[in-house]
């Protein structure tokens, strides 16, 4: 028994630690959700056959008037707000896994490369994420979408608006990545292994990859978990804005957008539903990214 | 007057309390250096940080009593305790870089000091600094007391932490490692500075040390602990003269002597797997001396400069170079071992990464055998001397990838060079060269922190001989480890390099083990050879000044103790 918990180190503290264990638990059924949604969701938000306009604007079921068939009401066109959120946390986990995938990858290659290399490829990499933080990431997203109206046909943009969104939000994310992948690497350069196996003439590729990497694995999962939350937010952010997704393809942050219509009209549910999920799959994930920090890092113990 | 008896010292976990030391007895008279001895997690710390009610939490005393003078330790408030620790008890640290704070002046620590335990204005308390610096010996000190800890080299920074501790007048002194971190040189200096202390002050001291050649130069008394227990106390010449338990014994058959050569350690055999061999042995010998082809071969360095950019001070002017290593030239013999000894900087490690081409020559040629090497980045990744030179590191916990399996560690350069094709041949020749270097093969399927440093150093060892290596660089093997390991270590390379036919050059900054080691040594100070000679005759009739100074100032076991004790 001693042992088992020894080993598992990281599962003896997430067990007595109730907030991880909460927060875990949410992050797990909005997942479940969202892969689920098209056999979850009462209506299909893309499908106009599965809602009806005779539907639109009901309040929450604890409310006046209200149909018990939508619990948490319905939106003007008739469409389930849970079923909109479960399409919509589908599409922004998409699109935020996506762009911390692109992310990960780009700056975690040229962090270990920086590293490794040191000298001027270092310095090249280093200013250029430093310009990239200075540009803020809607600055970025418009770039971004700018250049792609500008050389796409416009019959593609529709169907790359989402490419667009990903790259645009992995461009303003990669620097977290290099940086932490740069400054670990650089302590691990002078620890012994990495110089014997430089000294064996191994490829610097199989150095950085195969030695280097799976050692500075503990910080850059804990990025990963933040940055998560970064990248959805950004994208709800975006799409509020009106520079991400159109309004017929429902993200959290199309959601809250068309919500804001009827802040002031009484039909509250619409902005704030969408909006209380976000909260709570943003929170979670930070809880989340939280613990495994600490995890990682035995002297915040 | 400082009495221990039955100290216990346990620390809670989640499973259960661990009894970091338990049923220590010992007592220190005012005046008197008691060494306490042991070997890395004997729990000689704690006792020391018990006694100064310093224990790092959750820690706690269990059981015993402890009384300095007529005050009951254990009893004191928190307060009490606080008043006491500075001014009847101080603690010197191991690592004057991190016992003084670089922010503050040392008149300003000193004077803090001073102030924080009597109360006196702020000249008196200046010119009682100026004083102890005098007295530790800082020369000048009415000027160099204005300076930062930055200012001061290692040893000065160690008096400067001694004058803090003395300061206050205490009555007993724990120095836990005092010179451990400090050269030959300082560390002798540090010694009879605080033998002059603990005789004109009578100030008591606590030296808590693993160098058994430290207790033997000053300490009056010596408890000798093991596993959190005592195993052994007395007068120094009695206990490490005459030990009377077998622990201590072999620890003293462990500790290199400076002034004889002796064939091969003895090792207590309970140690280590080596009685229990699993026999598989023989087919990492055999594999090993198939590629023996190969006579064996011997390096020649000449004229070797490495130099690096200095700290740049200017946009427009190169800084003037740092250099590191100047003419260096060493012949190592075919089939020899050469000790390459220096005190810290003064470019032994420098040297190992110029031949492994880590860095670059400035100027000079190395040859192995008959085959050139070339210096840094021009050497390329196919080189034959990228497989014919090995290095065994110092830092066993850091020379192991801790993210690999040992398994997946050893087969690489089996299959990095290509000498062994297949992935279950090479699993096995890994599994029995853990069994030739004294390991138990099933270490194999685990990872490197499931091992103790001594066992790591063996996982090393196997590594570098699994490329087949005819040059082995070892960089102070072992200075991360206890004598008994170390003893063990070096005993396993010895019995290497006489069965394989292996060219060794071996680092270290203890001179000691370099001439059990070493048929030749080079003594190395700022970059530059001082002497080379056989090593029998530099240990015994050294030439040059600098190496006598060296060989003087390393502590030693007496040979006769009976004259230590008259």
């Amino acid at each position: 028994m001693i042992a088992f918990v020894k080993r598992y180190e990281g599962l003896w503290l997430f067990v007595h630690s109730p907030a991880a264990i909460v927060a875990a638990l949410v992050a797990l059924m909005i997942f479940l959700g969202a892969v689920l949604a098209p056999w979850l969701a009462l209506v299909n938000p893309y499908d106009l056959a599965s809602f009806s306009l005779f539907d639109g604007l009901l309040p929450p079921v604890w409310q006046d008037g209200a149909n018990p068939k939508f619990l948490l009401g319905t939106d003007d066109q008739g469409r389930d707000m849970i079923s909109s959120i479960l399409y919509g946390a589908r599409l922004s986990l998409v699109i935020g896994l996506a762009a911390l995938t692109i992310a990960a990858v780009l700056g975690v290659g040229l962090g270990l490369a920086a590293g490794y290399y040191g000298g001027r490829f270092d310095a090249i990499v280093m200013r250029i994420a430093d310009v990239q933080l200075a540009l803020p990431a809607i600055l970025t997203a418009l770039l971004i979408d700018g250049i792609a109206r500008g050389i796409l046909p416009a019959a593609v943009q529709q169907d790359l608006r989402v490419a667009v969104l990903t790259l645009a939000i992995a461009l303003s994310l990669w620097v977290n990545f290099a940086r932490t992948a740069r400054a670990s690497t650089f302590v691990q350069m002078n620890k012994e292994y990495v110089q014997a196996a430089i000294m064996m003439g191994q490829h610097p590729l199989r150095v950085m990859f195969v030695h280097i990497l799976p050692n500075i694995l503990g910080p850059l999962l804990v990025i990963m978990t933040v940055d998560l939350a970064s990248a959805i937010l950004l994208e709800a952010t975006l799409s509020f804005l009106g520079i991400g997704l159109p309004a017929d393809s429902p993200s959290l942050g199309t959601l809250i957008r068309i919500g804001m219509q009827f802040l002031l009209s009484g039909e509250w549910w619409i902005l704030w539903i969408p909006t209380l999920f976000l909260v709570a799959l943003v929170v979670s994930i930070n809880i989340l990214g939280d613990f495994l920090r600490d995890v990682f890092n035995p002297r915040l113990r | 007057m400082l009495t221990i008896k039955d100290l216990a010292v346990k620390f809670p976990s989640r499973f259960g309390d661990f009894s970091a030391i338990s049923d220590v007895d010992m007592t220190i008279a005012p005046g008197e250096i008691h060494g306490l001895v042991g070997e890395s997690g004997a729990g000689k710390s704690t006792v020391g940080a018990a006694v100064i009610g310093l224990l790092s939490a959750p820690g706690y005393i269990a059981n015993g009593t402890l009384t300095l003078g007529d005050t009951d330790l254990r009893t004191l408030t928190e307060d009490q305790a606080h008043a006491i620790r500075g001014d009847r008890i101080s603690m010197i640290f191991q690592d004057p870089q991190t016992s003084l704070n670089p922010l503050m002046t040392i008149e300003d620590q000193l004077i803090e000091t001073i102030q924080a335990h009597s109360d006196v204005s702020y000249s008196a308390a200046h010119k009682r600094a100026v004083d102890l610096l005098e007295e530790i010996g800082i020369k000048d000190a009415a000027k160099r007391i204005k300076a930062y800890p930055h200012q001061f080299s290692g040893g000065m920074r160690q008096r400067v932490v001694i004058a803090l501790a003395i300061c206050t007048d205490p009555e007993l002194i724990i120095a836990d490692e005092p010179t451990t971190a400090l050269d030959v040189a300082v560390q002798s200096q540090v010694l009879d500075l605080i033998r002059r202390l603990a005789k004109d002050r009578k100030i008591a001291f606590m030296l808590i040390t693993h160098d058994i050649g430290v207790i033997a130069q000053i300490a009056d008394r010596v408890t000798v602990m093991r596993q959190g227990r005592v195993v052994e106390t007395g007068e120094t010449a009695q206990v490490l003269g005459a030990p009377t338990q077998p622990y201590t014994r072999a620890l003293m058959d462990a500790v290199p002597p400076l002034d004889r050569r002796i064939d091969r350690f003895r090792v207590p055999a309970e140690e280590g797997h080596l009685a229990a061999s699993a026999g598989i042995s023989n087919a990492a010998e055999k594999w090993l001396l198939e590629g023996q082809q190969q006579a064996p071969m011997g390096l020649s360095l000449k004229d070797i400069c490495v130099r690096f950019a200095g700290p740049r001070t200017s946009i427009f002017r190169k800084p003037d170079p740092y250099i590191a290593l100047q003419d260096v030239s060493l012949e190592v013999k075919p089939g020899s071992i050469m000790g390459l000894v220096g005190e810290s900087g003064s470019g032994k490690s420098t040297l190992a990464k110029a031949i492994t081409g880590l860095i670059k020559p400035s100027s000079g040629t190395m040859t192995l055998g008959d085959l050139d090497l070339p210096g840094g980045k021009s050497r390329s990744r196919h080189h034959p001397s990228r497989q014919l030179i090995q290095m065994v590191f110092q830092d066993p916990y850091s020379s192991l990838n801790s993210r690999h399996r040992v398994g997946a560690i050893l087969a690489e350069p089996l299959w990095f060079y290509g000498t062994v094709q297949d992935a279950q041949e090479r699993t096995k020749l890994a599994a029995a060269m853990l069994d030739l270097v004294g390991m138990a093969p099933d270490a194999i399927d685990k990872y490197p922190h499931q091992f103790s440093g001594g066992q790591r150093q063996r996982i090393a060892v196997a590594r570098a001989l699994l490329a087949r290596p005819r040059f082995l660089i070892c960089d102070e093997p072992t200075s991360a480890l206890d004598v008994s390991i170390q003893a063990e270590i070096l005993n396993l390379l010895k019995d290497l390099q006489a069965k394989f036919g292996l060219t060794i050059l071996f680092i270290s900054h203890n001179l000691a083990v370099v001439r059990q080691m070493a048929d030749d040594t080079a003594v190395l100070r700022n970059g530059q050879i001082e002497e080379i000679n056989a090593s029998e005759k530099l240990f015994s009739s050294p030439e040059a000044a600098y190496t006598q100074k060296l060989l003087a100032l390393t502590p030693v076991m007496p040979t006769d103790w009976t004259a230590l004790r008259a």
